[in-house]
């Protein structure tokens, strides 16, 4: 607002220069408005800037407007060619085929569990192991760090094979338990992410807050749990939240292992239920034009509720990084 | 209610703290092992004097013996098994104890994945060739968005929720889907002519790369969502008496960008980069990953490949390959900053 106030200011007072017909003034004055004292306060600049900013702004929500209005259309509204942004009525059928034909309800608490369970363990492990590398020394420390960043660079695939045989041994497949289990372990999904998030957190905390309840006779683990646990909230609640929404989107590793069984991850979920669904219809048919929309309809259904979580929480996701030093002092 | 708590805590107390501590007193006062505030006693003979250097040491593995037990197991052992299966043809059979057969290859599976194999050289370099050039552009675009957010502008929040947010809902699926459908490119950029031209200019060998990047613009800036996070924090920690310092010594903008502001957050760059590879080459819709996936499941079953321990060789290649890029963005961004210094 002041920013605006200053350059009416400046507006008044060329008209002023124009009244005394003082053009040298003027023209000092109309330069400045335009440039501004120093260039990043002039007009021409916020221009440039706020017309820079919308238009990466619609480049980026370009797919979810697109997804939105999209999966409102009928089928004649996809047809037309006079119809690009706008559908020609709120038409909520699609949501419907969507919503009745994978249950979603249900789907959805499948969807939370199987997201939910492994972010809690993911969140308690890495809290214990960001701490044991943020306040203790121990030999080989460096080379352990060096190793628990390194595993975030090993893709999947490499590590997927064994993992397979493995939980088909012990019997893990189709369960949520092929997740909890290395992220109690602190190798769950992007685990190094969280280790780092806690680390660098945990060591911004003073090291006099502990050392005065040391004095007080408390153990390494009271003063855990007692004085830096509660300091390090913010923390808890990015890793959590990050670690559920990528286990959330995660379609990888659990449509690998949770292959034969009736457990999904929504988006797999309504991924399969359309192959299923347009290999009943033929190419080219009514149905199968019915189905782009109803596509993106499942897809919203999908996301939805990371859409909400979003929402509530966008302020922690991100302020996050710049608050937990991700970013590495 | 007061009771019923006072009673819950007396049973916690009694029945099951006391039975613990006990077992705890047990552990550290028995004749093998003798703890003792200043010393460590085993099997009544050896004594370990404990020192406080001992004892932090102790403690913080402690607190990461999880972490360390998970490694073993869910990468270090998988790693290796992984290496261990690519040297095998591999077949699933329920005869064997372990319920597969092996049979020694040697480096014959990597001779197949590069002399015999149709499709998996020709995928790898597409990737490569995508990477080396949507990496500059993603970190390129992440820098300039970091930039504009951080200057003095009005909704601030507001920006920096539009630009966090593909992070939240970018999954497999629901990309593949905008894909299948062409929204993640952009109808005006196809209006103009421009690709066309620089298609007819430049070889086959980069024209290729150049179209897949431009059909996938908005993908390629859809992974640039936590980089700009990155980015932006380090913007924001950098002094503002530095710029203000330079203005007056008559430095321009410009002038200030290459020689404060970028310098000052190279080293984030450097994790942008890391970052930006390592969450592209791990993406499911990736080429390469659908790939060595359908190996594994043998949905796709070329003939000359032995399916498990195939993929097993594949995987790893992909691994080194995608190191080797790591490698090089990072060596890339250290030289110059040598060079400049």
């Amino acid at each position: 607002m002041n920013w605006l106030k200053r350059k009416f200011a400046l507006l008044v007072k060329m008209f002023e220069a124009l009244k005394d017909k003082d053009y040298d003034r003027f023209k000092k004055l109309i330069r400045r408005w335009i440039f501004g004292m120093r260039f990043t306060d002039g007009l021409l600049f916020k221009i440039a800037i706020y017309t820079l900013l919308i238009s990466l702004g619609y480049i980026y929500m370009y797919p979810m407007l697109y997804m939105v209005t999209n999966s409102f259309m009928t089928v004649s509204d996809i047809i037309s060619v006079s119809i690009k942004w706008i559908p020609s009525r709120l038409n909520w059928e699609n949501y419907r085929l969507v919503w009745t034909t994978i249950n979603y309800p249900r789907a959805l608490r499948d969807a939370i569990m199987l997201a939910g369970l492994p972010a809690i363990s993911a969140t308690v492990s890495s809290a214990l192991i960001g701490y044991g590398f943020a306040r203790y020394q121990f030999p080989f420390k460096r080379l352990l760090f060096v190793l628990m960043i390194m595993t975030f660079i090993v893709p999947p695939q490499i590590t997927m094979l064994p993992m397979f045989r493995m939980y088909r041994e012990y019997n893990l497949l189709g369960s949520v338990r092929a997740f909890i289990y290395p992220a109690i372990l602190g190798q769950g999904l992007n685990g190094a992410i969280y280790i780092l998030i806690f680390f660098s957190f945990f060591r911004m905390i003073p090291k006099s807050l502990e050392e005065s309840a040391q004095l007080d006779g408390a153990g390494p683990f009271k003063i855990f749990t007692r004085i830096a646990i509660p300091l390090a909230v913010p923390a808890i609640i990015i890793v959590f939240l990050f670690s559920f929404v990528w286990y959330y989107n995660e379609t990888y590793l659990s449509g690998l292992f949770l292959r034969n069984s009736d457990l999904f991850t929504l988006p797999l979920r309504i991924e399969r239920f359309f192959r299923d669904y347009t290999s009943i219809y033929p190419e080219g048919s009514q149905a199968r034009e019915l189905m782009q929309a109803a596509k993106l309809a499942g897809n919203i259904l999908a996301i939805l509720p990371l859409l909400i979580l979003y929402f509530f929480t966008q302020r922690h996701f991100v302020e996050s990084i710049d608050k937990t030093g991700i970013t590495g002092e | 209610m007061r009771k019923v708590f006072e009673r819950v805590g007396r049973f916690l107390d009694t029945r099951l703290m006391q039975p613990l501590r006990r077992l705890g007193q047990f552990l550290t006062h028995n004749k093998v092992l003798h703890v003792d505030h200043h010393r460590l006693r085993l099997f009544n003979r050896f004594n370990v004097p404990i020192t406080n250097r001992r004892r932090e040491s102790v403690i913080g593995l402690t607190f990461i013996f999880i972490w360390i037990v998970g490694y073993l197991i869910f990468a270090l052992y998988p790693i290796f098994n992984t290496l261990y299966l690519s040297m095998f043809k591999v077949y699933f059979d329920a005869a064997e104890a372990s319920g597969l057969r092996l049979e020694f290859q040697g480096i014959n599976n990597y001779r197949a994945a590069f002399l015999s194999d149709p499709f998996f050289v020709q995928i790898l370099i597409r990737y490569v060739l995508r990477l080396l050039l949507n990496v500059p552009v993603t970190i390129v675009f992440a820098l300039v968005i970091a930039m504009l957010i951080n200057q003095n502008i009005r909704g601030k929040g507001f920006w920096r929720t539009v630009f966090f947010f593909p992070v939240i809902i970018s999954s497999g699926p629901v990309i593949g889907e905008l894909m299948n459908q062409g929204a993640t490119t952009l109808p005006s950029i196809n209006d103009y002519r421009f690709i066309d031209l620089i298609l007819a200019n430049v070889g086959d060998f980069l024209a290729n790369p150049i179209e897949a990047l431009f059909n996938e613009i908005l993908l390629v800036l859809w992974f640039a969502g936590i980089q700009i996070l990155i980015l932006l924090a380090g913007l924001q920690k950098i002094d503002k008496e530095v710029y203000e310092a330079s203005m007056i010594d008559g430095a321009s903008p410009w002038e200030s960008f290459w020689k404060i502001t970028l310098p000052s957050i190279m080293p984030l760059i450097s994790i942008s980069v890391v970052f930006t590879v390592v969450s592209m080459s791990v993406f499911s819709l990736n080429e390469v990953i659908v790939y060595i996936r359908n190996i594994i499941l043998t949905e796709s079953t070329p003939a000359l490949t032995t399916g498990y321990g195939y993929s097993a060789t594949l995987s790893w290649i992909y691994f080194v390959v995608m190191s080797l890029i790591i490698l090089l963005f990072v060596g890339l961004i250290s030289w110059r900053r040598k060079v400049t210094e």
